[in-house]
């Protein structure tokens, strides 16, 4: 293993925010793993963490095949998360809306091309990212529909769910469309938290991850053979609302199996304690995303559910 | 007449409700053009207000010289403005990246959807911008290459500096400007000032604009002025002034000024140990028409925009 700080950015009154590389193996630039760009993407960096002590033992027994070199990055911003902002602290950017980034633009456009001059040209992308509506996801790898995506790519992770997600303006400048679009093949793996440490699914992690490398030939390591997964087009998820506002009392959780006319969920009149509304399934399916904060506007999506989808 | 155009019950007894003011003429005819006048959807831009106010004013104290419909948006994001907020709060995208919205999608996204609906159909919409906390703008108008045709006759009359007419891309697709030109509202941004502050004499200057161009539309036929002719320019035209040092910026020349290439506008100067880490010079030879007003920068941070020409 090697350490190596890959961007530096000078800091007034901070220390200096230095971004570092864990390099395994040499030779092909084989795969790239980024772990948290954003400041509140705790199991994101966990996740990355673990993979470091795992691949850092695993290439002391000799598991990297051949002339296969992984990067590790499992920290961007830490400037932020050591303060506890999610975006970038000075001027709230997004570091993950700023790919490909530009040398000589603004703080965050130069810490993405910093970052990207160095990720990019790897035959495999993995990303950590988190999704812009705060709730749980059943464990999965998306992908934009770039026209380069490869969902056959994608079951390799041994996930139970690949996601094609049709790329909006917006997504135009996230890493993983950028990776794509500059010949990597990338794919963005969620898990079921961000700010908090779930185990269970950061095992899940680092095994899809070690999975996808060995049966792309890069790593020798024997594995669960994990799920063959479910491709799902994110447009086809149905998505469910609340129609009052109050508190949200959840009764099902990502991965449950729902049938049509079940109670997914109900709020609570903040004032007065009684139930004023009860949400029903749809659809029979199973629980794609579920919102997780213990209030709720009218008309949050609450739920998303994969419709006709059985255990 | 205040009409609400989308709300939202919140959690806890309150709804967010974005508003507007309908100002017609005593008897409509039918045949009455419209124009929007919308801002705030970054919570932190406050020059709109008073513009808004301003309209209104002038408008309620010569109403028999209204003669088409005006339609004033003064908080497209209630919610940032009121919590000092540039995005919505709660929500993890910029609201002007989620246009034209979508009315299945998150309760942000809803609201964009209805804002959308609600300006659709009318003649011309002015969507009011005011940079930044960080820079200072002189009054201009951006617009889109592909919109220039369309949308620059407007603009010349709208009492401003300066227009700039910027490539496209793909990420401004989602901007609420874009998405009303493509359902053919004719719509041009304004930037002007900085943000979480209000230039009176800017607010003026683009008030008296737009009833310029409401008098041009034949929505207005009280006295107007002339409006002053602006400087029209492309992206090549405009040079750049990026931070290379963490510090703090104090400059040495006035905002909308000539400058020399190789003119020192300003330093970035370290106050722990009393040392200059940067000389700032401008990149070329033209117009100051962007300066920051923050004084903290990091690497990279914009210090200011240069127009290349002789506007002495």
């Amino acid at each position: 293993m090697k350490r190596e700080c890959i961007y530096t950015l000078k800091k007034l009154y901070r220390d200096d925010l230095n971004i570092y590389g864990y390099r395994f193996g040499k030779g092909e630039k084989a795969a790239c793993i980024v772990g948290s760009i954003r400041g509140n993407e705790v199991q994101q960096l966990y996740i990355c963490s673990q993979l470091v002590k795992t691949l850092k033992r695993l290439e002391e027994k000799g598991a990297i095949v051949g002339e296969n070199e992984i990067l590790v990055i499992p920290s961007v911003n830490h400037s932020s998360m050591n303060i506890g902002k999610r975006f970038w602290a000075t001027d709230n950017t997004d570091i993950n809306r700023m790919f490909p980034g530009y040398n000589g633009g603004e703080t965050t456009q130069r810490i993405a091309a910093g970052l990207f001059q160095v990720i990019e040209g790897y035959s495999y992308g993995i990303q950590f990212p988190s999704f812009y509506l705060q709730g749980d996801f059943v464990p999965h790898v998306r992908m934009m529909e770039t026209g380069f995506q490869s969902p056959s790519l994608a079951n390799l992770f041994g996930m139970p769910y690949v996601v094609i997600r049709k790329p909006k303006p917006i997504d135009t400048t996230t890493l993983n469309y950028n990776w794509q679009i500059w010949n990597t093949n990338a794919f963005s793996l969620y898990t079921s938290a961000t700010d908090r440490i779930d185990e269970a699914s950061a095992r899940q992690a680092v095994a899809s991850v070690l999975r996808f490398l060995t049966r792309m030939g890069i790593l020798r390591y024997m594995s669960h053979s994990g799920y063959l997964a479910s491709v799902i087009h994110e447009e086809d998820l149905t998505n469910v609302k609340n129609d009052l506002s109050g508190i949200y009392r959840r009764y099902v959780g990502p991965g449950e199996e729902v049938h049509r006319g079940q109670i997914l969920a109900s709020v609570i009149d903040p004032m007065e304690g009684e139930e004023i509304s009860r949400i029903l399934s749809p659809t029979d399916g199973i629980i794609f995303f579920a919102h997780n904060a213990p209030l709720v506007m009218e008309g949050t999506i609450i739920f998303k559910v994969i419709r006709r989808l059985h255990e | 007449m205040i009409k609400e155009v989308v709300s939202v019950k919140m959690a806890v007894d309150e709804c967010l409700r974005v508003k507007k003011n309908v100002l017609e003429p005593q008897v409509l005819n039918g045949e009455e053009k419209r124009i929007c006048i919308v801002t705030g959807t970054h919570g932190d831009e406050l020059e709109g207000q008073y513009v808004c106010y301003e309209i209104n004013r002038i408008i309620k104290e010569n109403r028999d010289s209204l003669k088409g419909i005006v339609e004033i948006y003064p908080a497209l994001n209630p919610l940032g403005v009121d919590s000092i907020s540039r995005g919505i709060p709660m929500f993890d995208l910029d609201m002007n990246r989620i246009f034209p919205g979508d009315e299945k999608g998150a309760v942000a996204e809803h609201v964009a959807s209805r804002i959308m609906e609600d300006i659709a159909g009318a003649d011309l919409c002015i969507d009011i911008h005011a940079s930044n906390i960080f820079l200072r703008e002189i009054p201009q108008a951006r617009i889109n290459v592909n919109t220039a045709q369309d949308l620059v006759p407007y603009a010349r009359r709208l009492n401003l500096d300066f227009v700039w007419i910027h490539e496209a891309a793909t990420v401004l697709e989602s901007t609420l400007a874009h998405s009303l030109n493509r359902i053919d509202v004719p719509t041009i941004v304004v930037e002007m000032g900085v943000g979480m502050r209000i230039t009176e004499e800017f607010c003026h200057q683009l008030t008296a604009g737009i009833f310029c161009v409401m008098k041009d539309m034949g929505v207005w036929d009280g006295e107007v002025i002339t409006p002053k002719e602006p400087i029209i320019s492309r992206d090549g035209e405009v040079g750049f002034v990026n931070a290379e040092a963490p510090g703090i910026f104090v400059p040495c020349v006035e905002h909308w000024r000539n400058v020399q290439k190789g003119e020192r506008i300003g330093r970035i100067l370290n106050s722990l140990d009393g040392s200059v880490e940067q000389e700032v010079c401008a990149p070329i030879h033209g117009m100051l028409f962007t300066l920051r007003e923050y004084p903290v920068v990091s690497c990279g941070s914009l210090i200011a925009r240069v127009l290349g020409g002789d506007f002495e």
